[in-house]
């Protein structure tokens, strides 16, 4: 059920899965290795859960009923406003006798959680030549790596050449960090002197892009919080550099988004959204006890789709988001 | 979501103040919005619990006299609750009799381990005078030994590395050798991030523990961290008995509950707060601030001292001379502007201002707008700047080509001085402007 790379990935103007029935027959079992992991990483988040909401919920609809749901809510970072509102949509479903039962309540709670999770499109399109990806966050939450490994599989899987613009210029070492993952990846690697203007690495990336008649690029930025004004000032001044090279570009920017973050990603995707218009998050570090739900209050507060989450250290570990198993994965299996 | 909690409890208790005294009732009322307030600042569940059944019993009876209106008391046991929760018995780093002194950083990944270990190794140079070593334990991130001796060579440390080849234990034992045969005071180990939930890792860190015997092992915490900060301590605390934590990500906005959550569970101490990019933004960390930030009350004692730091206070007494004869100009308003940005960004003041960060958090405030005020100030003459009424037509149209501005902003330049003039001399005679219609009337 999960979703494949071929099922996010728009190539040639339609879902690269539609055309993907003569698929080498080695790739189920690749793809089995990546999925198996998804599942074991998500079990516990789904346990977890699952001891809360099956130890009340098959009981009757009770007060307390609502309360515990809440609470589950509210450890998943979901927050107060998002789990409010679940609440509130689920006992009124119950009072108007939609539901009877732990069970129904269950199955239900999980419809809910996914719809609220799939907003907006939620693909990534990369018909354009070149795509140009732009990646932004706050420190830490993982965007060279996301950057590396999202080279890895659009060269690997989809067979798309890739450069990489190492556009941390600021962090020590980001670059060297960059440039071992554009080797693991099959990329070129574009990067300015130390220390260089971001957004001219980005404009060069993508001119190189052009002139090489390379797929994609993936512009990599250093990371800030979005409360230093300067540094996201900057970050609108890469956007408008990568303009600048191509109009209609960057075609997608992405969020990333720890998933062990707590409310503040809230105000992150907010802030971020507003310099340089996020089309979607990469929820990373999923794979702890973290269950991300800050990424439900996010597109339930601001419409921004999840498109891809970290599940891992290794290549493979960088998946397409699912909403139905993400909300699977939140309440029960 | 930015409703000051003591706005809120002022409204749930109003009409307490005839009574003198909190009923059960209106601290259950009370305590609801409290709960509410923890949660969005990332507070565990668990945590908010057992925190608001011990705050209700305090509050329970609670005189409700003097200064402070009931939403302002319930808010004030609560806050000091909370920095006696997080202080507790506060403790400053372990320095061995013997050197070297050996500190270990462990964390999740991206929590800022590399950066927290470079600025400790500063802080201890600048404070203790300690000569520093540290040690690039992290073999697995690509780069990060690269990382580390860039900052180290920044932060004045020597870093001991031997590239990504070695079993980092092995790097943590050797390292501890020279940093002793070097007669360094203090080795800072940097390990990889790693989740807590993996068992491999998390047996590689207890033998680096094992094989340096640390004096002090500092869990560095993300305050951005939402429920699952309590999952993550319990799991180091049980591994390798931290002693203490290292709060990163200070300088954003996050209300920081996780701080409460981690001191709570595990009783260790938060020692430091990292709060910004540059290896100098480190300090101890002061629990009554921490309070205040996360019951969303403004970080006022913080703001008061950046002011300090940034005042003049000669410059202070010749502008309340100037104020009293209505000698204020333009060159002291510019002054003024100076000395505020001095502060640090303005969109950062305003939110640590209680009470003025509900109405104007949300508001962006243009840095570059102040460029434009100066650039128009520094066009005038200097009879222009002490008298702006004299700025007419034809000096109107010169100031506008010599700031690369309009006549437009030239004029709406010169009447809002004219505007805060006239406050300033209210406020001169002793009287309190409407600060908040100001504010509105300058939006």
């Amino acid at each position: 059920m999960a979703r494949e790379w071929r099922d996010v990935f728009v190539v040639d103007g339609a879902p690269a899965g539609v055309s993907g029935s003569d698929e080498p027959t080695g790739t189920e079992e690749k793809r089995m290795g990546p999925f198996r992991r998804l599942r074991e990483n998500l079990r516990r988040t789904r346990q977890a859960l699952r001891s809360e909401i099956q130890a009340t919920l098959f009981e009757d609809l009770s007060e307390q009923t609502w309360e515990r749901l809440e609470e589950a809510l509210i450890y998943a970072d979901v927050g107060a406003r998002t789990t409010a509102r679940v609440v509130a949509e689920l006992e009124q479903e119950a009072t108007a006798g939609k539901l009877t039962g732990g069970e129904a309540l269950t199955s239900r709670l999980t419809e809910l959680l996914a719809d609220i999770a799939r907003t907006g499109d939620d693909r990534i399109d990369v018909t354009a030549r070149p795509t140009v990806i732009l990646l932004a966050g706050v420190n830490g939450t993982g965007k060279t790596t996301t950057a590396g490994k999202l080279a890895w599989h659009l060269t690997t899987e989809l067979g798309l050449s890739v450069v990489l613009g190492a556009g941390d210029t600021f962090r020590a070492a980001a670059v060297e960090q960059l440039e071992l993952w554009a080797q693991r990846a099959g990329a070129r690697l574009v990067k300015g002197p130390p220390g260089a203007d971001p957004g001219s690495v980005a404009y060069e990336a993508i001119a190189v892009a052009r002139r090489e008649g390379t797929d994609v690029a993936i512009i990599d930025t250093a990371g800030r919080l979005h409360t230093q004004d300067e540094l996201m000032a900057e970050l609108e001044k890469v956007r408008r550099a990568i303009t600048k090279q191509l109009p209609e570009a960057p075609h997608e920017t992405l969020l990333t988004v720890d998933a062990t973050t707590g409310q503040n990603g809230l105000q992150q995707a907010r802030l971020f959204s507003e310099a340089v218009k996020v089309t979607g998050l990469v929820l990373t570090k999923l794979d702890g006890t973290a269950k991300g739900g800050i990424a439900l209050a996010i597109a339930q507060e601001l419409g921004i789709p999840v498109k891809l989450i970290g599940v891992g250290e290794q290549l493979e570990d960088l998946r397409p988001f699912d909403p139905a198993e993400f909300a699977r994965a939140l309440v029960a299996s | 979501m930015f409703d000051s909690l003591a706005d809120k409890l002022q409204a749930t208790l109003a009409d307490v103040r005839g009574r003198g005294t909190l009923t059960e009732q209106d601290v259950t009322a009370a305590m609801r919005e409290v709960r509410l307030a923890l949660l969005e600042a990332d507070v565990n569940f668990k945590v908010v619990k057992s925190f608001t059944e011990a705050v209700k019993t305090r509050a329970l009876g609670a005189d409700v006299i003097g200064q402070l209106n009931p939403g302002q008391q319930v808010v004030k046991i609560v806050a000091d609750e909370l920095t006696e929760l997080m202080g507790g018995s506060g403790r400053e780093l372990a320095f061995s009799p013997r050197p070297p002194t050996v500190v270990v950083m462990a964390g999740l990944q991206g929590s800022g381990k590399t950066t927290a270990a470079a600025k400790l190794a500063r802080y201890l140079r600048e404070q203790h005078g300690s000569s520093v070593a540290l040690a690039a334990c992290d073999v697995y991130r690509p780069a990060a030994v690269e990382q580390l001796v860039k900052v180290g060579a920044q932060a004045g440390a020597d870093v001991y590395e031997q590239g990504t080849g070695e079993d980092p234990v092995k790097i943590a034992a050797w390292a501890r050798d020279r940093a002793t045969a070097e007669g360094k005071d203090v080795l800072i180990i940097d390990t990889s991030g790693r989740l807590h939930i993996d068992q491999e890792l998390m047996a590689e860190l207890a033998n680096i523990k094992k094989v340096t015997s640390p004096h002090d092992i500092l869990l560095v915490v993300d305050a951005m961290t939402g429920q699952d900060a309590v999952a993550v301590a319990e799991e180091f605390a049980e591994v390798v008995q931290f002693d203490g934590v290292v709060l990163t990500k200070l300088d954003g906005d996050a209300r920081g509950g996780a701080a409460l959550s981690v001191k709570a569970i595990t009783g260790k101490p938060i020692l430091f707060a990292s709060t910004g990019e540059k290896l100098d933004q480190f300090e101890r960390f002061h629990p009554d601030r921490m309070a205040q930030r996360i019951l969303g009350m403004g970080d006022v004692m913080t703001l008061i001292e950046k002011a300090q730091d940034a005042y003049d206070e000669d410059q202070a007494a010749e502008l309340e001379r100037k104020l009293r004869k209505q000698q204020f100009g333009l060159d002291d308003f510019l002054e003024q502007l100076r000395q505020v940005r001095r502060l640090g960004p303005l969109q950062s003041l305003l939110g640590m201002i209680p009470g003025l960060g509900n109405e104007l958090r949300g508001a962006k405030v243009d840095e570059r707008e102040f460029d434009r005020v100066q650039a128009i100030i520094l066009s005038m003459t200097p009879e222009e700047r002490r008298h702006p009424e004299l700025i007419k037509g034809s000096r109107r149209l010169r100031i506008a080509r010599g700031s690369g501005t309009n006549v437009q902003a030239v004029k709406q330049l010169i009447k809002q001085f004219e505007q805060m003039r006239k406050v300033m001399r209210q406020v001169a005679q002793g009287r309190m402007p409407d600060l908040g219609a100001l504010m509105r009337q300058s939006r």
